[in-house]
């Protein structure tokens, strides 16, 4: 452990990129170049140093690691307050790890505005890594909602032909979710004196107000999640905003609200949460199963490619909400081996988009004949989003399961069949685009990767083997983190049926 | 002989009243065009008497038998009220020049209606809080009609005196029950005989008082003029009146309230809760089909004002200061948004369609750029300003209890980050018109500082907020 305030550099990192990015001038070409070689080597920067974070991190505890603390806002106890733990370690490093391979993406794909777009990528780093460090329940909301403002300019600027409904779609649907969460917020800052996240845990809200604090969260992470039926937003935006956007949505974003619900909803609020928890499931297995079919009709690759992460995110809520160790971890990994592969997914569309400029699954056939490449990339991620053994999807979806059955048979039957569901939509898609006979003219002109998109696979296809064949490395600094959460659970929920009983 | 021992206290007022009338001869027998020197004398008369406010007394102080009074909350106020005035007469000028509007005496019905405007801030008396209003409001009557020549301007100036001498009648009448059934004028007095017996009569007074004070703040129900009114005023009278007189008429609002009224709260309490929804809802829907870009902050102000007065429903030093929050950063989000409308020329000539403003980000991507962070901050998106405005005043209503009004608000506040990010959507999204002239230089510079401002309130917070709490806590004794 160092005095550095490692955190705040890593949240604060990519600004300073962007600072430098501001004062880029010249001609369009030669500003294009320099803000992108910025942008990538602020963003590998922020990669690197957050891999101290991973380094320096403290397995065997379940404490807050890296603890920043400043007086921020007086007299309502509100201060700058910064930490990690095992469950938001994995996310910063999904963040640092997904920009810089999203600013890679960019190069053949955004040509106007080069610098804007960099501009707002590295913003947007700053506010996700914020928010996942964030341990003060205002400075989270800050961040939470600040995301909003780059992710609006970048799918309304760079995004496809209905970008503006998208945009505002998004941004109205997160933000209404959001502002309900402000009030929970303010009322637990009221009965708790602060907003203190850690203090916040410890904290016993009164069983009435439970319900409602919960359920105001709940609109703010279930629209981000996206659970049923408030993902309608999700495949708008997904499929309007540019690559690099997608993949940073279903990357990151979407994890946003799984975060939430392991950071806040689950530790303050524990007997709202068993009270909601069959809620939760039934809505996660319409997720499921309902969006599973729907993207099996799905004539555009983005929009399948977005209702399968609402599916999968359904197993996330799962197990989170199962609340045993298998689960939450399982949920966790399931979040972070989604970003990676999802996003993996995304790029893949991205790449051939670039080529054609058409999302159009018909428009393709028999690519594994011109882009063998290609087609090997894009069969390992649609194996890997299936959920094969040996891949990162595997592990994910089998805890869930596991800590599923544990909980409720009927809940693990149900979400099993979403893997069958998930196997014949991914496979479906992938015969449709690069089996088949190669008829189509312009096809037979399509050149294979690039050595910059290759670049941009191999770290993706690296993580998601590793994460398959060693989850361990993964799921060890979880371990103590998720065991802590669990116990004050089920130690909150004895307390409450206790002194219910006492009471009677 | 302690009156005059203690004008010290009334400093600022003297010396603004003072600057007026020397700035007035001084145009008047100026052989040339003075406007632009009386001008900048004027800026600099108000900043010297903001100056003298800081200066001036720390404690409180009541002068001239009891009719006004200084304190803390007042020294926040004027403050808050000699910025915005200096800021939109200097916006002013330049729109003087360029639209070659040769009046010198411009500037020196700012003067008189910011002291006015300091006068209602420091009443301590039914009568002084009239003459306050009314100085204020009849400069202000002259400055909508000040394009004389154009239809719109004097249509409405005219619109501005009848209604706003409606609301002055109101109010009057008002005071004249509250006086016949208590006997007095003086706030103090006042406060003393509420706390035994208040009668029914003083009730209707107290209504009639609140539908006169909703007025001058242009909350809804008594909203109307506003937009129109809005619309005509040549711009730079606009932002001004959108800003420094709602600064004064909260104040006085606020003052007026939990000074002399407080025993009342039961009664205005529930009046003053209704008129902040009205306003938050019709200053969020109104604004949904505004093309011109004036009436569509003419609307975000009475929204705005909707949030200022959960503050004040709150009745408490909470609410108070983050009522005071709030107004001590509208006025930035305003002097700076307005800015932009007056640097919105093409060719030479104004231009107020919201739809002028496609493309900006390409024409011109400074102004672009400050527009949107005021866009975003008006829709209390974190980290900008506008955010922490109204995490105060919820925070207040939430510590009271009062959840149904927080969650009316910040749904509203959904509602109207749909227009304001519509104003985004067509700088950003939109393929570029024409482009904009060149913004004057002083209109740069506020931009700079009210941009950077807004852009970066959170680094430093507490300066503001701690301020605003010890203005609050004024009104609070005990």
């Amino acid at each position: 452990m160092t005095d550095l305030p490692l955190l705040s550099l890593v949240t604060f990192l990519p600004l300073v990129g962007a600072a430098f990015i501001l004062f880029v001038r010249g001609d369009e070409a030669v500003v294009a170049r320099n803000a992108r070689n910025v942008a990538l080597l602020t963003s590998l920067a922020t990669f690197v140093l957050s891999l101290a974070l991973w380094r320096g991190f403290n397995p065997a505890t379940a404490d807050f690691q890296f603890v920043e603390k400043v007086q921020w806002l007086p007299d309502w106890g509100i201060n700058y307050h910064m930490g990690i733990d095992g469950i938001s370690l994995f996310f910063v490093l999904l963040s640092t790890f997904l920009t810089p391979i999203c600013i890679l993406s960019t190069w053949g794909a955004v040509e106007k505005r080069v610098k804007e777009y960099m501009l707002a990528f590295l913003v947007l780093e700053t506010f996700m890594i914020g928010m996942f460090c964030a341990l003060d329940y205002v400075i989270f909301y800050i961040f939470f909602e600040a995301v909003l403002i780059p992710m609006f300019i970048i799918i309304g600027v760079w995004g496809g032909p209905r970008r503006v409904y998208a945009a505002f779609k998004f941004f109205l649907y997160t933000l209404f979710g959001s502002v309900l969460m402000l009030v929970a917020l303010l009322a637990m800052l009221y009965v708790a004196g602060t907003t203190d996240i850690p203090t916040l845990m410890q904290t016993r809200f009164p069983y009435e107000m439970q319900l409602w604090l919960w359920l105001a969260m709940f609109a703010s992470f279930a629209v981000k999640v996206p659970m049923w039926p408030v993902h309608t937003w999700l495949p708008d935006a997904h499929v309007e905003a540019p690559t690099a956007g997608s993949v940073i949505l279903a990357g990151v974003l979407l994890k946003m609200g799984g975060y939430g619900f392991i950071r806040f909803s689950i530790p303050m609020l524990p007997e709202a949460t068993e009270f909601f928890a069959p809620m939760v499931f039934t809505l996660s297995i319409i997720a499921v199963i309902y969006t599973s079919l729907v993207a099996l009709v799905q004539d555009d690759m983005k929009k399948l490619i977005a209702y399968s992460s609402v599916a999968h995110m359904g197993f996330v809520t799962i197990g989170v909400f199962a609340l045993n160790q298998q689960a939450i971890e399982g949920a966790i990994f399931q979040m972070l081996s989604h970003g990676v592969v999802s996003g993996a997914l995304f790029l893949c569309v991205g790449v051939v988009y670039d080529r054609l400029h058409t999302r159009e699954i018909a428009r393709y056939g028999g690519l594994s004949n011109t882009m063998p490449k290609y087609a090997t990339v894009f069969l390992f991620f649609t194996m890997a989003s299936v959920g094969l053994p040996g891949t990162a999807g595997f592990v994910g979806e089998f805890m869930v399961l596991l800590g599923a059955f544990q909980t409720s048979t009927w809940v693990g039957l149900f979400a099993a069949t979403g893997l069958i569901l998930g196997a014949t939509y991914a496979l479906l898609l992938y015969r449709r685009i690069c089996f088949g006979k190669l008829d189509k003219e312009d096809l037979k002109a399509l050149l294979d990767m690039s050595p910059r998109e290759i670049a941009m696979f191999v770290p993706l296809i690296l993580v998601v083997l590793w994460m398959g064949i060693y989850p361990s490395s993964f799921l060890d600094p979880m371990h103590a983190s998720v065991v802590h959460l669990i116990e004050n659970y089920q130690s909150a929920l004895a307390a409450a049926n206790g002194g219910s009983v006492a009471a009677n | 002989m302690t009156v005059i021992a203690n004008l010290g206290a009334a400093a600022p007022e003297l010396f603004l009243a003072g600057a007026g009338i020397v700035l007035l001869m001084f145009g008047v027998f100026r052989k040339s065009d003075a406007t632009a020197q009386v001008g900048w004398l004027a800026v600099a008369a108000l900043v010297a008497a903001a100056g003298l406010v800081l200066t001036g007394s720390k404690g409180s102080a009541t002068l001239f038998n009891g009719l006004f009074v200084t304190d803390g909350f007042a020294v926040f106020t004027k403050l808050a009220t000699l910025g915005a005035s200096a800021l939109t007469l200097i916006l002013s000028l330049s729109w003087l020049a360029q639209e070659q509007v040769k009046k010198f005496e411009y500037a020196i019905l700012i003067i008189f209606a910011t002291l006015g405007m300091l006068m209602m801030i420091s009443a301590n008396n039914l009568m002084s809080l009239y003459l306050g209003l009314e100085l204020q409001g009849l400069a202000a009557y002259v400055l909508a009609a000040f394009k004389r020549d154009t239809l719109k301007s004097t249509e409405s100036g005219l619109k501005y005196f009848i209604l706003g001498s409606v609301a002055s009648g109101l109010l009057l009448y008002g005071m004249s029950l509250v006086y016949g059934f208590t006997g007095t004028t003086s706030f103090d007095k006042l406060a003393e005989v509420l706390s035994h017996h208040p009668s029914t009569g003083v009730m209707v007074g107290l209504v009639f008082m609140l539908s006169g004070m909703a007025f001058k703040v242009s909350a809804a129900p008594f909203h109307m003029w506003t937009p129109d009114v809005y619309e005509g005023a040549p711009t730079p009278v606009t932002a001004f009146f959108a800003i420094a007189p709602k600064v004064a008429a909260i104040a006085l609002f606020i003052r007026l309230l939990a000074g002399p009224f407080a025993d009342l709260v039961g009664a205005w309490q529930q009046v003053v809760w209704l008129i902040s929804i009205l306003s938050m809802a019709i200053g969020a829907f109104g604004a949904i089909n505004q093309t011109n870009i004036k009436r569509l902050l003419a609307y975000s102000s009475i929204g705005h004002m909707g949030y200022v007065l959960v503050g004040l429903t709150v009745a408490s030093p909470e609410g108070v200061r983050g009522a005071l929050v709030y107004l001590a950063l509208y006025v930035f989000m305003n002097v700076g948004a307005f800015a932009v409308v007056l640097s919105m020329r093409q060719k030479g000539r104004a231009v107020e369609s919201i739809s002028d403003l496609s493309g900006l980000s390409r024409t011109s991507p400074g102004l672009a750029a400050a527009l949107t962070i005021f866009m975003f901050s008006m829709a209390g998106i974190p980290p900008l300003a506008g955010f922490f405005s109204k995490l105060y005043v919820f925070m207040a209503a939430v510590k009271a209890g009062m959840f149904g009004l927080a969650i009316i608000g910040v749904l509203t506040s959904v509602v109207s980050a749909f227009y304001y990010i519509r104003v985004i959507k067509i700088m950003y999204f939109d393929e570029p018109v024409d482009s904009f002239d060149r913004p004057a230089t002083a209109n740069t510079v506020i931009l700079w500082g009210t941009s950077a401002v807004t852009l970066l309130f959170w680094l430093w917070p507490a300066a503001l907020i701690n301020s605003a709490q010890t203005a609050a806590q004024v009104l609070f004794p005990g």
